[in-house]
């Protein structure tokens, strides 16, 4: 099979070849097309090119890593961040990470991890760097024409057709920011967690984080000990999970828990006892109550919030009504004056390049409505690697949907009949959720229990390969 | 033996309760120019460790531009010290090794370490590898191994470790001192991973599909010469013979034929299995 290492292919005769909008369309025939190449694109790649298929991955930036490579204008990690999920939960499952790292890596690690990936499976030679995608479309005979350009708009388009296109773009890069009343006129500095680099960008002001998934947890643990003074804004109050469980790994005692069969009442039962024991009682800090059970919202894995907050370091302050000019008031009528807020609001799904009803948003509210988070409907020869919020790792989920995906490709040609019931297997499960019940948010479009949700991928390969 | 079929995606103990981290000894042989072949990664068999590929194979493999490494299991050679050790540690300690090297590494399992090596490839996708008098376990290779060294087996039955004498390991013509000396070498494996041998569960298909070649000898006084058909006919080959070696090829007299015939079938860049 072709791919883009194959020099000796002579480039298509472009009188002979498909035109679109008065261009040539290079015939990238049996390759794939695979966007981006971070964590889940390097995924993709390894799986294709293992599976044998050409491959062509496009790379807007000039190095491998997407959001775990901090020198990219669109990575969210700042200069402290760390796994929160252990190794063996991050880890891709066919190449481990040193087993003397620590538990949780820092960021650096994660890219070191990711170039020596790369180099070890020789995955470079297939990606195009500094190249980013304009438009993806489909066309007859479930192919793809992929319209690409280098990074800084200069230089001509081009436009070269695949048989499958992988879409690992990731989805923590377009900041999700919210409306308040008087947001325009407030005078002190604002910026979303995606512009958090340093703590060096808190020291010394009044500080107030919004926002309660781990980053701006983080944030505010860090804002306790560099800013002058910290407020934590949160619109409900959550369960604040420590990273260690004794003496372990928090997420392995779980794992321990779910190997063993414990039912999820049970589970929570436990979770609730273990977090009594340790945390304690979270309203004597003045945390609000939760109003839901572990497991029902993204788990938030953070041992020192609790602590700072017993340290009056950082004061926990409900929702945000409105924003005057040089204060901030809250939903409990309390006026506060901070010199700088950080919006740890989240993040957006974006593929500009495509239409939205490609990946079944019909309603154009952005959401993909796919099976099993990566599958659509009547696009056999698509699928989005990488598009999950799990309670744990996401590399191991990316790995294994992409060789699912590699192997629908491998039996298209082979056995049609396993690809047909995979497809109807598709609609029927578009919009299949695999976690417990959880708040109807778009802090929970993707959110997937990562036992479930791989539980429901190995059923799927084993179907598909006729080994139940 | 047989694989299991199915591919395992959720690894609820693994992630759960991870092997422990412990420090190994990796003996190394680099070509002097980078020739762009595949590292070797040499996983000796029980009681061995790497000492037993750097008498002969390490360099050999070097001298034709092979970088060439070789692991001590925990519990073997310069290896930190593993009484309580699985082969799911042992696994652990191969696919470590194979995921730190500069590139996509052939796996090479001699004795015992073959299964070890079965092990990993379903955990790390090897560029090929290479089973040298493979002892993939079961009851069959017990019973040959009882019939000709009792001595040495039935008190491994009992927890203590198993010891395989000179003629099972070497031929007549290796010089006496040298048969010696080697043997003086010899460890012993953890009491568990020694009945996992027997008992263990079978190791998962194979990642990658990585072309497989099975070499040994019809002389091996360990290994039946059946066991070796039916290794390499679980993937899809037959095994490639030495007559007149004992089990320990790399270490035995006429070492050199078997390392080039290794090295031959990898220069000449061996297809992915089918599948």
């Amino acid at each position: 099979m072709p791919s883009s290492t194959d020099l000796d292919r002579p480039d298509p005769d472009p009188t002979a070849v498909p035109r679109r909008d008065d261009r040539p369309v290079s015939d990238r025939g049996d390759t794939v097309c695979v966007i981006g190449a971070g964590a889940s694109g390097l995924a993709a790649v390894k799986n294709l090119r293992e599976a044998g298929f050409g491959v062509d991955c496009y790379e807007r930036e000039t190095g491998v890593g997407g959001a775990w490579n901090w020198r990219h204008d669109r990575s969210p990690v700042y200069a402290s961040t760390h796994l929160i999920s252990s190794r063996p939960f991050t880890q891709f499952p066919d190449f481990p990470m040193p087993d003397d790292w620590p538990d949780y890596p820092h960021h650096g690690q994660l890219l070191s991890y990711f170039e020596r990936y790369a180099d070890h499976f020789d995955l470079r030679q297939h990606v195009w760097f500094g190249t980013e995608v304009v438009r993806v479309e489909p066309v007859e005979g479930d192919r793809w024409d992929v319209t690409t350009r280098s990074t800084g708009g200069y230089g001509p388009e081009r436009t070269s057709r695949y048989a499958a296109v992988v879409l690992a773009n990731g989805h923590n890069w377009s900041p999700k920011l919210p409306r308040y009343e008087g947001l325009e006129q407030f005078r002190g500095e604002v910026m979303h967690a995606s512009s958090y680099k340093d703590p060096a960008q808190l020291r010394g002001k009044r500080v107030l984080v919004v926002g309660a998934g781990n980053t701006g947890c983080d944030i505010a643990v860090e804002a306790a000990q560099q800013a002058s003074h910290c407020w934590h804004s949160t619109r409900r109050g959550y369960w604040y999970a420590p990273k260690y469980v004794l003496g372990r790994p928090a997420d392995q005692v779980n794992d321990t828990l779910l190997a063993l069969r414990v039912p999820l009442r049970v589970r929570q039962w436990l979770y609730h006892w273990t977090l009594r024991l340790t945390v304690g009682d979270l309203t004597r800090f003045g945390l609000p109550k939760p109003d839901h059970r572990v497991y029902e919202t993204h788990p938030i894995a953070n041992s020192q919030l609790v602590y700072y907050v017993g340290h009056g370091e950082i004061t926990p302050v409900p929702d945000v009504a409105r924003f005057h000019d040089r204060s901030v008031e809250l939903t409990d009528g309390r006026r506060i004056d901070p010199e700088l807020v950080v919006f740890a609001t989240g993040y957006l799904p974006r593929f500009e390049f495509m239409q939205g009803r490609v990946l079944g948003d019909e309603d154009g509210s952005g959401k993909p409505r796919l099976w099993l988070n990566a599958f659509s409907a009547g696009h056999p020869t698509l699928a989005v690697v990488g598009l999950v919020q799990p309670d744990s790792g996401i590399f191991t989920i990316s790995h294994w949907q992409s060789v699912l995906f590699a192997r629908l490709l491998t039996l298209r040609g082979t056995r049609p009949e396993r690809v047909a019931a995979f497809d109807r297997r598709v609609r029927a499960g578009l919009g299949e959720r695999y976690s417990a019940k959880v708040k109807d948010s778009t802090r929970h479009w993707f959110e997937v229990g990562h036992a479930d949700y791989l539980r429901a991928l190995q059923k799927a390969m084993h179907e598909l390969e006729g080994s139940k | 033996m047989t694989t299991t079929g199915r591919v395992r995606v959720v690894r609820a103990w693994e992630w759960a309760r991870p092997e422990r981290p412990v420090r190994r000894e990796v003996l190394a042989a680099v070509p002097e120019q980078e020739e762009a072949k595949p590292p070797l990664l040499f996983v000796p068999g029980f009681g061995h460790g790497a000492w037993a590929f750097a008498e002969h194979w390490l360099g050999h493999a070097a001298g034709r531009g092979f970088p060439a490494y070789a692991v001590s299991l925990r519990g073997h050679g310069g290896s930190e010290p593993a009484p309580e050790a699985t082969l799911r540690a042992y696994t652990h300690d191969v696919v470590q090794v194979a995921a730190s090297l500069p590139r996509q590494a052939v796996l090479v399992g001699h004795g015992a370490g073959a299964r070890v090596v079965a092990h990993a490839m379903a955990r790390y996708p090897a560029r090929a590898a290479v089973l040298v008098a493979p002892v993939l376990g079961g009851w069959a290779t017990f019973g040959t191994a009882l019939r000709r060294n009792p001595a040495g087996t039935l008190p491994a039955v009992f927890g203590a470790g198993l010891r395989l004498n000179r003629r099972q390991l070497f031929s007549r013509e290796l010089p006496d001192a040298d048969a010696r000396r080697h043997v003086a070498r010899l460890g012993r494996a953890g009491r568990r991973a020694q009945w996992q041998l027997l008992t263990g569960r079978q190791p998962e298909p194979a990642v990658g599909r990585p072309p497989v070649l099975v070499l040994g000898s019809p002389d091996d006084r360990v290994l039946p010469a059946t066991a070796l058909t039916r290794a390499a006919r679980r993937y899809a080959s037959a095994p490639l013979l030495f007559p007149g070696m004992g089990h320990d090829l790399m270490l035995d007299a006429r070492w050199r034929e078997p390392i080039d015939a290794m090295l031959d079938w990898l220069d000449k860049d061996p297809a992915p299995t089918a599948g």
